[in-house]
């Protein structure tokens, strides 16, 4: 189809379809007057997030070369990369123990502090578990729902409305759900495992199981939304695909395994950017689940790390610091999938 | 009957059995919640969360009540209505300038426009956390709104403390800009050309096209942005956190972290109620609107 800006575009610009048959300097003017008069639809919405978006990133940046910590004002007289070195002090136990490996990780003692300043690994660490459990089974689940929904069922829309429900909810109230789920007295897990003779189990505040179960309560609430996404992708595929692959003699499995799934990938691509930068997201749940800023060392993620240090330790440099750890995490991301949008003319 | 026909039987009966199982994977975990949310606390014994209330007929289930219901509203009205003040507005103002902004990057023909609209895509992913101590900053040590807001105070219905909610409007209706362009300009590549062209051989302007034609067109696509933005915006925590604070403009989101815990312990059947009666909105807007809100989060 027809883009009708684009054309209105190429009409104003373009001197043959010109109608009013002016001069061609009258028309570089008329030209200008044309992009000055549709200024003001984009840049009063690009200055906002321009300034709180943008600004806030780069001001945020400037941040962690400060000292600032404590009450008072930032001062950006004196910047160094102090901080970073903190947040990644003693660099080879402190990845090898991301691995469980290692020996004892030492933190660094920057000029704004007394005390030793704990480095990122360990909330790294749990940021990647988590980023990456929590996506493949994510996509994994949601691919499957998607396949089940889109064999012909009768109440596909009833279903498809169940799948997606918890999406519309707030972390915080999903975090309420599944810390009841949760509950080694009365919640409905335990009470479950208690038919089979297991249990209770703690889950909620068991170092073992804490991230795992955190893990789990994000899979209930997004796998619908990769399934929303597959499903509009499985309609896509032309149903001679599908009929192809059937007259070959392929099973089912066989059939999607081979012919469907390969057919996914800028579904899988898109969903998963969107449900690994949920991931990067998760401090609303955490905070909800553990009533504040202490997850314990076994759930602490960078994002909540990051508010711990500025909002509840007032490290504001060093939350600014954990930020552009994340923003680069998150840019490394997403900047790839926007560069292979663009080569590909979707934006 | 042959043995295909009752292959293929079971085989759809299995498909059911498996897709009636997923469903209650992913309705469990808020039935038990309703069901809980109406026991009265005393009688509640937490053995049995998956079944309602019955006690005189079923013992062990506690007694039906809508005493949490009542509890759980007096607790979080404050945060609703904070809520409502800042959910509206944003949802409105993030919904209109997307739409402009849409509408802007697609006329303009000139070099820079694919990077600013990648800036703005870009936009929609990153970290809240990358702004949050400059946010803080800004909205209390370098724009004087508590101040500016100070002559304001005295209007009805008016009060001292909702400074704090124009800050988080502002930086809602900002942060949502992105992903409702992105939204816009998806629906504006599809919309009929010969309208716009009509109107363009007429001679109207770039802003009278916009009023006259693109936004009355947009209104389906107005309601599926609204509906996406009301639901994050509503359930945010994390700038209401920082930028609120805790205190007399707290959201919804704030109050309910703290709900129906005490020294006595957990009131589950009042944090249940509670954190129904947080999503209550949205569940309204997703249950009623289902399709839209899929069309949203999928762009």
């Amino acid at each position: 189809m027809r883009n009708p800006i684009a054309t209105l575009r190429n009409r104003w610009s373009d001197s043959d379809a010109r109608t009013d048959g002016g001069e061609p300097a009258s028309e570089r003017s008329f030209l200008d007057r044309d992009s000055v008069r549709s200024a003001p639809f984009w840049v009063p919405p690009f200055l906002l997030v321009g300034l709180f978006v943008y600004g806030a990133v780069v001001w945020n940046f400037f941040l962690s070369l400060t000292d600032f910590s404590g009450i008072g004002e930032p001062d950006y007289s004196d910047l160094d990369v102090e901080n970073y070195f903190v947040a990644f002090s003693d660099p080879v136990d402190g990845f090898l123990s991301m691995f469980g490996m290692g020996g004892e990780v030492s933190g660094g003692t920057p000029a704004w502090s007394d005390l030793t300043v704990d480095p990122v690994w360990n909330s790294l660490g749990n940021t990647l578990a988590l980023m990456i459990g929590f996506s493949a089974v994510c996509l994994a689940l949601g691919l499957l729902l998607a396949i089940l929904v889109d064999r012909g069922i009768r109440f596909e829309n009833t279903f498809r409305t169940i799948y997606l429900l918890p999406m519309s909810l707030s972390f915080v109230v999903t975090a309420k759900f599944w810390l009841y789920m949760y509950n080694p007295q009365t919640g409905l897990i335990n009470i479950a495992l208690g038919v089979f003779g297991i249990g209770p189990v703690q889950i909620v505040q068991n170092p073992d199981l804490k991230l795992g179960a955190v893990a789990f309560a994000l899979i209930w609430q997004f796998s619908g939304y990769a399934m929303i996404v597959y499903l509009a992708a499985l309609r896509g595929i032309p149903s001679s695909h599908f009929e192809a692959a059937r007259v070959d003699g392929a099973s089912t499995i066989k059939m999607y395994w081979r012919v469907i799934v390969p057919q996914l990938r800028t579904a899988t691509v898109s969903a998963l950017v969107v449900i690994t930068v949920f991931a990067l997201k998760a401090f609303d749940f955490l905070f909800s689940m553990y009533g504040g800023y202490q997850p314990g060392p076994s759930a602490d993620i960078l994002a909540t790390r990051m508010v711990r240090e500025a909002y509840a330790n007032q490290n504001w440099a060093y939350g600014s610091t954990i930020a552009v750890i994340l923003f680069v995490m998150a840019l490394c991301i997403v900047a790839p999938y926007i560069y292979s949008q663009y080569r590909r003319g979707e934006l | 009957m042959s043995t295909a026909d009752t292959d293929a039987r079971l085989k759809r009966l299995a498909l059911y059995a498996v897709l009636i199982a997923m469903a209650g994977f992913y309705l469990l975990p808020i039935l038990t919640g309703l069901f809980t949310s109406i026991t009265s606390p005393e009688s509640y014994t937490g053995q049995s969360p998956f079944l309602p209330p019955m006690e005189p007929l079923l013992p062990e289930t506690g007694s039906f009540s809508l005493q949490p219901w009542g509890n759980a509203f007096d607790g979080l009205a404050r945060g609703l209505t904070n809520s409502f003040i800042l959910v509206i507005p944003a949802t409105i103002l993030s919904g209109l300038f997307g739409s402009m902004a849409a509408y802007g990057l697609t006329n303009v023909d000139w070099r820079g426009q694919v990077g600013i609209y990648a800036l703005f895509v870009a936009g929609i992913f990153i970290p809240y956390q990358a702004v949050l101590v400059p946010l803080t900053q800004f909205w209390y040590n370098v724009v004087p709104l508590q101040s500016l807001f100070a002559p304001l105070a005295g209007l009805p219905l008016v009060q001292a403390y909702h400074w704090k909610l124009v800050a988080l409007i502002v930086t809602h209706t900002a942060y949502g800009i992105p992903i409702c362009t992105l939204l816009f300009r998806a629906h504006y590549k599809k919309l009929s050309d010969e309208m716009i062209e009509a109107a363009r051989l007429d001679g109207a302007s770039v802003s009278t096209i916009y009023r006259r034609i693109v936004l009355p067109l947009s209104i389906p696509m107005f309601a599926v942005v609204f509906i996406y933005q009301f639901t994050q915006i509503w359930n945010d925590l994390l700038f209401a956190l920082t930028i609120v604070q805790f205190g007399d403009a707290s959201v919804v989101t704030q109050e309910l972290v703290g709900i129906g815990v005490s020294q006595a312990g957990t009131n589950f059947p009042l944090r249940m109620a509670a954190a129904l009666l947080a999503a209550l909105p949205t569940l309204v807007v997703y249950v009623l609107f289902g399709d839209k809100f899929a069309e949203g989060v999928t762009a």
